[in-house]
Parts: C-alpha cells; sequence; structure tokens
C-alpha cells in the first residue's frame, strides 16, 4: 500500500539538476515526484506539510557509511544506522563492505539489501568488496554483486595495495557501469602510525602518517583510471596535494570523482591534542593547509561528494590508549550541521552547491536514483532548517555508537523532514 | 582524601604543560632530598601513612627501583604491579586496572607503560596522583628533571647552557621531556642523530639540529647521550650498529676535541662501543652515575609534592612530620 500523497508546501525548493531555486510547493505521490511548482492544488488525501523558511532539497545521499553488520552489532546494524542516516537528513546510504565476513559475494550483498528494505528507514545500497576476503589478492564476482544490487566496489578501511588488482577492477566493472571506490593509503608509509605526522605528532610521541602515505595511492589510483578508462571514486581526501592531483586529472578528462568528510573540512590534527581518541581517523585530520584545500575542493566540485564515512564504534572501544583505539567516527547525525556551519555560514559554498554536494553528486558519481526532483524521480526529500541552531549531544543520536569529537559544539542547520520513496521516515520537529 | 598540590596539581604527567616555576620548585625541592640519601639511616616520615603503587607495564629496572627508594626514604607504603603475571596479562584493560586500583583507595600510582599518553588515560579517569614514569615515546618527566639537576649541579645554573640530545630523538621519551624541560629554563637545546631517528617536525620543537656528532661537540656544554635499542636497526632506521657508532658514536677522540670540557649524560641503561664508549662513559667528564644518584632525590621532591608538600618547608618536612 503507497502511503498517501504528501505536499509540501511553501518552502525553498533547491534541486540543482534542474537549475531550481525558487519558493515553491513538491507534491509527492505513488513513491514519485508528481510535481513541482507554484501553488500545486493538492488531491484529496493529500497530507499537506508547510514547509516554509525551510529548504526542500532532493533526498541526502551519503556514499560512505560503515553500518557494521554483520559481525559489528555492538557498534551499529543496519537498521540503527539506516534510521540514523534518516535522523541525519539522508534518505540513502552506501554501507562499506568491510564487516566480519566482508560482504564479497552475491549472497552478502544480497543480505545487506534486504536488510535494508525491511527496516524501511534511509535506503541501504549494498557495496561490494574488490577483493576476495578483502585480502587484495582475487577479484570478487563483481557481476553477481551487482546483480544482487550492489552498487559500487571498494576494499576500503584498506587499500588496493596490489596495482595490478586495482588495474583489473578499473576495467573489469565497466561492464556494469559501477565504480570502484578507493581508500587511497600506501601502507609501507603509514604502517603504526596512527596520527597524521606533524609538530602535534612529535609532541605527543605518536607515529604519524605522512600526507605522502595518501597522496602516493591517489597518484597511482588516477593514472590506473587514465590507463584503464575505468571510473574510479577517491574517498576521505584529506591532503592538499590529493586535491591538486585529482583537479589535474578531471581536467584531463579522467573519469574520477572524489569525496569530502565533514571531519576533514572541519578539524585539523590540532583535535587530537590530550590524545583524543574521538578524533582518531584514517586518513588523519592533517594540517590547516590541509583542510584549506579540501575547502576548496569541495567549492570548485573537485571534490564532488561530501561522505560522512561514519565509522560507529563502541564506547569502550575508544576508550583506551591512542595507539590502542580503532580508528573512525560517527557522521550521519553532524553532516548537515557542520555541513551549513563550516561551508556554507562561512561562505566556501552556498546552499545550491550543498545540494549539489550531498544529493545530486553523490547520486551520479554512484548512478544512484535520486538526486533530484524531476517528476517521476524518485520520492526521496530532504527538507532541512539551515538556520535552526541546535547543540550536538551524543546521547541522543539514533546511531548505537557515540564516537564523535563534535560533542557539545554549537551548530547551525538541521534535517526537519527525511522522505522516502513519498514516506516520511524522520520528523525533527512536532 | 587525594592532595592537589598548588605548585604541581593532582599530576605529573609530563613537563610540556609545567611552567619554569613548576619545574624550578621541583628541582629546589630535590636539594634538601639528596642529603637524606647519605644518611646512615635513610628514612624520613613525610609520606608516612601513604600508599603508592608502582604499575609497570614494561620492564624497568632503574626507574623502577629508584621510585621505589623515593617511596621508601619518605615511608610511603608500596606495592609493585608489573605487567607479567598481573590481570593485566590475562587481557585487562587499562581503564578497569585504574578503576580497580581506584576502588582500593590508594594515593598515588607511578605507572610505566608502552603507549604514548597512557599516564594522562589514567590520571584522567582516577582520583589519585598520578607519575608518569615513562609512557612511549610520550614523555619521562622525572629523568629530564634528574638530567636537568645534574646539569644545574655541574654548571651552577640552567640558562643559556647548550645541551645536546644525542641518538634516537624519534623514540624517546626522555628527550621530549629534556627538550621541553631544558627549554622552559632557558638552556639552549640541539639534537644530534641519523635523520631516520629524529622526528619528521623536529625544528618546531624549537631545537637546534645537528646532521653530524662533530658539530653537535662543537657547539655543545653537555651532551646526553641516548641509549640506541637494538630493534631500530631490525626495523631498518639505520643500517648497522656498528656504522652507528662509526658516525654517531660519542668516542674518546671526538670528546676530546671537543673546544671545552664536555659534560657526558647518558640516562641508561648503556650500549657500550654503540653510542657512547667505554672510556667517555667512564671518564672524567660523565656524570652518569650522578644522575642515578639525583634520581631518586628528584622522585622524592616529585611525590612530596604532589601529597600537599611546599617547596620551602621540605628542609622542616625532611626532619619529622608529613607532607600537611
Amino acid at each position: 500500500m503507497s502511503p498517501r500523497p504528501i505536499l509540501l508546501r511553501g518552502g525553498r525548493v533547491i534541486d540543482p539538476s534542474q537549475g531550481v531555486d525558487d519558493v515553491c510547493d513538491v507534491l509527492l505521490g505513488e513513491g514519485a515526484v508528481v510535481g513541482v511548482g507554484r501553488e500545486i492544488a493538492p488531491p484529496e488525501g493529500t497530507e499537506v506539510i508547510d514547509v516554509s523558511g525551510l529548504i526542500v532539497a532532493p533526498g541526502f545521499i551519503d556514499v560512505h557509511v560503515h553500518l557494521r553488520e554483520p559481525g559489528g552489532e555492538h557498534k551499529e546494524t543496519i537498521a540503527t544506522g539506516a534510521r540514523a542516516a534518516a535522523a541525519g537528513g539522508f534518505t540513502a546510504v552506501c554501507a562499506m563492505p568491510n564487516t566480519d565476513p566482508p560482504i564479497d559475494d552475491p549472497a552478502s550483498v544480497g543480505f545487506v539489501a534486504a536488510e535494508g528494505a525491511r527496516v524501511g528507514a534511509a535506503r541501504v545500497y549494498p557495496v561490494g568488496a574488490v577483493s576476495v576476503g578483502l585480502k587484495g589478492e582475487r577479484l570478487t564476482e563483481v557481476g553477481e554483486m551487482v546483480d544482487a544490487g550492489a552498487v559500487a566496489i571498494t576494499d576500503d578501511g584498506r587499500p588496493v595495495w596490489d596495482a595490478g588488482l586495482m588495474r583489473l577492477a578499473l576495467e573489469y566493472t565497466q561492464t556494469f557501469g559501477i565504480p570502484v571506490a578507493s581508500h587511497c593509503e600506501e601502507l609501507a608509509l603509514s604502517r603504526g602510525g596512527s596520527m597524521n605526522e606533524g609538530l602535534v605528532s612529535a609532541r605527543l610521541g605518536l607515529v604519524g602518517i605522512p600526507n605522502a602515505a595518501e597522496d602516493v595511492m591517489i597518484a597511482r589510483d588516477l593514472m590506473l583510471a587514465e590507463l584503464t578508462g575505468g571510473r574510479l571514486h577517491i574517498q576521505h581526501v584529506s591532503t592538499r596535494r590529493g586535491v591538486e592531483m585529482i583537479r589535474a586529472a578531471k581536467e584531463r578528462g579522467v573519469a574520477v570523482t572524489a569525496e569530502a568528510t565533514p571531519h576533514h573540512f572541519t578539524l585539523t590534527d590540532e583535535a587530537v591534542d590530550q590524545y583524543r581518541t574521538d578524533a582518531k581517523m584514517n586518513p588523519p585530520l592533517r594540517s590547516a593547509a590541509d583542510r584549506e584545500a579540501v575547502r576548496q575542493g569541495v567549492a570548485d566540485g573537485t571534490l564532488d561528494v561530501i561522505a560522512t564515512d561514519h565509522a560507529p564504534h563502541h564506547y569502550d572501544e575508544k576508550e583506551q590508549a591512542f595507539d590502542e583505539a580503532p580508528f573512525g567516527i560517527v557522521g550521519l547525525e553532524t553532516a548537515i550541521g557542520l555541513t551549513v556551519t563550516q561551508l556554507v555560514d562561512s561562505g566556501v559554498i552556498d546552499l545550491r552547491r550543498m545540494v549539489e554536494r550531498m544529493s545530486c553528486a553523490p547520486a551520479r558519481a554512484f548512478r544512484l536514483p535520486g538526486g533530484t526532483l524531476r517528476v517521476g524521480a524518485p520520492a526521496d526529500v530532504t527538507v532541512f532548517d539551515p538556520a535552526e541552531e541546535w547543540v550536538v549531544d551524543p546521547t541522543k543520536f539514533l546511531s548505537k555508537s557515540r564516537n564523535t569529537p563534535f560533542a557539545g559544539w554549537k551548530l547551525r542547520g538541521r534535517a526537519v523532514y527525511t522522505i522516502v520513496g513519498g514516506r516520511i521516515v524522520w520528523k525533527g520537529r512536532e | 582524601m587525594i592532595a592537589t598540590n598548588p605548585y604541581l596539581g593532582k599530576d605529573l604527567i609530563g613537563l610540556e604543560p609545567l611552567s619554569a616555576d613548576q619545574i624550578r620548585a621541583i628541582l629546589d625541592t630535590a636539594e634538601p632530598f639528596k642529603e637524606i640519601s647519605e644518611r646512615p639511616i635513610k628514612k624520613v616520615p613525610v609520606l608516612r601513612g601513604k600508599t603508592i603503587v608502582n604499575l609497570f607495564f614494561e620492564p624497568s629496572t632503574r626507574t623502577r627501583i629508584s621510585f621505589e627508594f623515593a617511596e621508601k626514604r619518605l615511608s610511603a607504603d608500596t606495592v609493585n604491579v608489573a605487567a607479567s603475571g598481573s590481570s593485566v596479562q590475562k587481557g585487562e584493560t587499562l581503564v578497569d586496572t585504574a578503576r580497580n586500583l581506584e576502588a582500593m583507595r590508594i594515593d598515588m600510582v607511578v605507572i610505566r607503560h608502552s603507549a604514548s599518553g597512557a599516564a594522562q588515560f589514567l590520571a584522567e579517569r582516577i582520583a589519585s596522583n598520578v607519575v608518569n614514569a615513562g609512557d612511549g615515546r610520550h614523555e619521562h618527566p622525572t629523568q629530564a628533571l634528574l638530567d636537568m639537576l645534574t646539569i644545574r649541579d655541574h654548571f651552577g645554573r640552567i640558562e643559556g647552557v647548550k645541551v645536546c640530545i644525542v641518538g634516537d630523538i624519534l623514540h624517546s621519551r626522555v628527550a621530549r621531556s629534556n627538550i621541553w624541560g631544558l627549554r622552559k629554563l632557558g638552556a639552549e637545546v640541539g639534537v644530534c642523530g641519523p635523520r631516520t631517528l629524529l622526528p619528521p617536525a623536529v625544528q618546531e620543537l624549537g631545537v637546534h639540529v645537528f646532521p653530524r656528532i662533530e658539530e653537535a661537540i662543537e657547539w655543545a656544554d653537555a651532551l646526553n647521550v641516548l641509549r640506541l635499542q637494538l630493534e631500530r636497526m631490525q626495523a631498518g632506521f639505520i643500517p648497522s650498529l656498528r656504522e652507528y657508532n662509526r658516525i654517531f658514536g660519542v668516542t674518546r677522540e671526538r670528546v676530546e676535541r671537543a673546544p671545552r670540557d664536555l659534560l657526558i649524560l647518558h640516562p641508561g641503561p648503556m650500549n657500550r662501543g654503540v653510542e657512547i664508549d667505554s672510556d667517555v662513559a667512564d671518564g672524567p667528564h660523565s656524570v652518569i652515575l650522578d644522575q642515578v644518584t639525583n634520581g631518586v632525590a628528584v622522585r622524592m621532591a616529585v611525590l612530596y609534592l604532589l601529597a600537599g608538600g611546599a617547596p620551602e618547608t621540605a628542609e622542616a618536612a625532611k626532619r619529622g612530620g608529613g607532607a600537611e
């Protein structure tokens, strides 16, 4: 049974996919967008919602989340992660395959897709592994995984260290039109490291991970994308040179997309001071110059996509000496607030670009339905208030985990309605 | 009740967060305590009734014994916990260890751990005073304090003295604590070692960097020669111990070419013939054993101050009466 039609009345509709930025109405019905225009007359039985003063955008898509199921259910499940996504204003997420066991065959891809559908919060798109068991040795059955619902492949969490295998992946995926998402890290340069290499690591006596560990792998993958013509998606770019190389590759016409995370455009390695494990992530928080380069990359579109790399960990896993704590922070429920506060309010991007980076570009990069409010598109809509001020309280997260460096931060911008397939899956206020 | 000393705060985690006055207060407090170890009966009742746990997750002989002497000479009740054979080996986490100690109502913990930040981690979670006896590559504050006390004994001051730390700066908590402490008290600090064993951002720590030991010796008033761990060669940071001695070894020939008498310190344990030659270690300018003696006095001073004692009453305290 499809839900009754919804009319979002009087919001500022921003849909870069069709050049719309106007105060008007959006009508949703039968799981699809029925119309966008001024003073649409609601059919009988329509739920009319006054969204004046709010932004109405095609649903936000996070192409980089870790939902931890199977194997890490104490950190997150597909259900809790999909609900956290909805609460954060995301109508869809792409679930990384580095679970235990990994998502590396059609059955496990099918499990993630089915569980996501059963939960019925944000859509959950499975991403399959590049290599069997994430071992970096043998290519997975990509075609069968695509048939089961995989939208991309990646060995995220670790690099595809074998350049030959990466080449094969970028070639083989061309049959299916899916991107290879790459976690760029040269392990020979990062091994043993737990934070950015620099003054802070020297002071704290922690082993540093130099920018070069990321840069040499980005360089390699860009060359392999150029060689093969495959579609490369570079994950969580954190370095100045990384942004420069991607920009140059795009100018040459290489088929590459790239993402920036809110933590990399917000924080620097100073956040690690006092051994704060909630600021431990991979790639690590870098210098102020790197952060600025990431911001500029988001502004000029070199970094097409804002993605959170939502990486939940149980509290006692983070409550350890810094070296022993795992990498990663949760991000789904702070992404809109950080993007508005850090990028929009400070003039790095406008709201139109924000919608482009969080909805249209991710949909294009991973060839997902959505990212648009064209008539007939899925009725996936994010309604958010860019002016709402709120304080990050991790105890209120719908995610199972609380590992965020932003606890207590005052942010502006928050999801008010998250609508998936014409159904309201998150309501931020009464 | 756990004391929070007006001079140091609750804990001694490192020298980086301390002011010059705080560091001076520790060194000044150590002076009167030196004499206790020279007495026939080496015991004063300063910490009577205090319980101290020496929690050593890493093997240590010198530092642990030095702390233990300091505690016993101040009449504290002490318990030694070594990682091997304790619940730590059975997989107990640091946070659980901390909570269990807390539940036993101890007054102070002296901790040695292989992870940088472990001492601070513990200090944030328990009300007891925490003394860092070395955490990973981070800090080893009492070692630096005893090095500084030894330098002050010799030169009569620290300000303006040129101290070069030689060897594996990258992995050394002793180096970091010395850099902070010496610079705060106005010394000039140099470092010398193979580039593979210097932190990439070492210049930003405010030190001179000497690529060659000859240049360091030409410049310095004192050399603090660090132990070169055998593992560094196995990990490929240096090609061989033999080459290290050839290029960076503090040898008699090199020391004799120094333009001034060069004070030689070494935090121990020494690899004779690797980072330092025996005739330098045992030579007339070596103060390596003075460092060991000063170690006990400095640790007594730190324990006394953390227990609530005041620097100006240390002299009176050691004649009788507790810290309060």
